[in-house]
């Protein structure tokens, strides 16, 4: 019985690049938001995330021509995160409410809901702009 | 210290509702004589979400996403459950290909899980390193986990009548990857756990749970394979496709040849099954059927279904911590009557009191941590009156019983 295994190990480990995707940047930037202005205006480096994998669940999108007001996806959404607009027969995303499980999408019989690739929607604001997919 | 010494031995220990000793919220009380533990009493019930209480004004389809949602390592096992549950009242059978999948998706979150709980037990010896090798070598597995499901954590791939998302055989050669990269490490992950010298001095003969213990406290899962316990749902009541499959319980004996149910026992047995996942994946990967993934493509027609549905049941599945039970009662209404879950760790947990007797303070994190405790998951009620907590005893559940009883007859 060796005694001490891990000691190998860890010097094999010393010799190899960290694990870590250092996204977005090798330190946190005090202000994200700020750091993506700098980085759009090409004073700043952006290390690029993961790959997100074949069929990921992002921001939904919501095609609304195609729409028909059948009121299917809010009657199958877990969260309650999508709304019946009376008026217009559209529906209204609440998208900080949104699971993120893709169960309108399957459900909707014309195929006007998508989940996209977008995954950086943290805020602190939660009836932003940027989370209301109408 | 000896007994008799005044009001000071034995002196009480509180550990919890939250420390930094437990991942989880629960409250201890120990009996301390000097470093040595004399007798322990918890109290969980710290995080009662109720989920359940959303469940019932829900259909059976979204439910499903919220039964992902009970537990954050175990996100297939209660959306199985339930929907075995769901299946048998309406009678839906579910395609061979489906089973396959879902057999699939459940073992590569045993393998996950059991790789999370090795390197917490390691984090709670104080082998910071060996935490941080488990849980680089995990994340394989989640990315598996992420390619076939869309999501490293809440997969939503299972649904009532089958799975929602099939593997197709460009997946096939990502999945023999992750297993002969798992197969390889698992010897050098023993190793690295039991050839230790101070994981070792740490954790044999710590924790002991003997087999008759074992048995009497109904422990189920990893805990009670350690203690000698030949039980495992998916050889002794095969569900989806484990019944096509070569499933036989890990015994610590097989791996030391003696079985003492002490902590140690709990790793060799959980490195074992990270193993013997492997060797399931490969086998439904070589043996999965062509067919349809789902019984049921049309939503809309499955709520029909479900609406229609009248009677019980109970799904029982092999959770990675053991028996993960789910009972379900639907009246022919939208969302079920009755739905009531029993995560794994319930059974497990009054099994630290005989685990902890005797040992010392030091050895409390990796005891309490040993059953791999998951109690989020366990909690299912909590009773409040007039806005304060209240705990029912046994005497009183009785009471009420009486009451309900002659309410009935009145």
């Amino acid at each position: 019985m060796s005694s001490l295994p891990m000691i190998p190990e860890l010097l094999r480990q010393l010799m190899r690049k960290p694990a870590t995707n250092l996204f977005p940047a090798k330190y946190l930037p005090p202000s994200v938001t700020e750091f993506l202005h700098s980085v759009a205006s090409g004073k700043a480096h952006l290390t690029p995330p993961v790959k997100t994998p074949p069929k990921f669940r992002g921001k939904i999108e919501y095609q609304k021509d195609g729409c028909i007001g059948c009121g299917l996806c809010v009657k199958v959404c877990p969260s309650h995160a999508i709304e019946l607009l009376p008026e217009t027969k559209r529906i209204r995303i609440w998208v900080d409410q949104c699971i993120f499980c893709s169960q309108c999408t399957d459900m909707c019989p014309k195929g006007g809901l998508r989940m996209t690739d977008e995954f950086l929607l943290a805020t602190e604001d939660r009836y932003e702009e940027n989370l209301i997919v109408e | 210290m000896s007994e008799g010494e005044g009001k000071k031995a034995p002196y009480t220990l509180p550990i919890g509702p939250t420390h930094p000793a437990l991942k989880e919220p629960v409250m201890f009380t120990f009996q301390m004589e000097g470093e040595t533990i004399k007798d322990v009493d918890f109290a969980p019930g710290q995080t009662h979400r109720g989920i359940e209480w959303m469940g019932m004004r829900r259909n059976p389809v979204q439910i499903v996403h919220l039964t992902d949602r009970i537990c954050g390592i175990c996100g297939v096992v209660h959306t199985l459950s339930f929907c075995l549950a769901v299946e048998q009242i309406a009678e839906i059978e579910v395609p061979e290909r489906a089973d396959y999948i879902r057999v699939i998706v459940h073992e590569l979150e045993r393998v996950q899980s059991h790789l999370l709980w090795a390197g917490v037990a390691a984090h709670e010896l104080g082998f910071d390193s060996l935490l941080h090798l488990t849980w680089r070598v995990r994340e394989q597995a989640m990315d598996v986990i992420e390619n076939i499901t869309g999501n490293r954590v809440n997969y939503g791939i299972v649904q009532v009548g089958g799975v929602r998302r099939d593997i197709t055989p460009e997946q096939h050669p990502l999945i023999e990857e992750c297993l002969t990269t798992y197969e390889g490490l698992l010897s050098s992950l023993l190793d690295l756990f039991l050839d230790d010298r101070s994981i070792h001095m740490r954790c044999r003969d710590r924790g002991i749970l003997t087999y008759d213990d074992a048995v009497h406290l109904c422990t189920v899962g990893p805990t009670s394979r350690a203690s000698g316990v030949n039980m495992d749902l998916r050889q002794d009541y095969p569900y989806a496709a484990y019944g096509d499959l070569d499933v036989r319980a890990i015994l610590p004996d097989q791996y030391a040849g003696e079985t003492r149910g002490d902590v140690y026992d709990r790793i060799v047995v959980r490195l074992l099954e990270v193993g013997q996942s492997c060797g399931i994946i490969r086998q439904c990967l070589s043996e999965m059927p062509a067919g349809e993934i789902t019984a049921e493509p049309k939503i809309a027609k499955l709520l029909a279904v479900c609406k229609k549905a009248h009677g019980e049941a109970i799904g029982r599945v092999e959770a990675p911590r053991g028996e993960c039970l789910h009972y379900v009662r639907m009246d022919g209404k939208e969302s079920p009557t009755s739905w009531k879950v029993k995560a794994s760790s319930y059974s497990n947990l009054m099994s630290w009191i005989p685990m902890l007797r005797g040992e010392q303070i030091a050895d409390i994190p990796i005891i309490v941590a040993s059953i791999d405790p998951c109690l989020s998951c366990t909690d299912r009620v909590a009773v409040i009156r007039g806005g304060r907590r209240n705990i029912l005893t046994k005497e009183e559940l009785h009471r009420l019983s009486v009451e309900a009883t002659r309410r009935l007859q009145a």
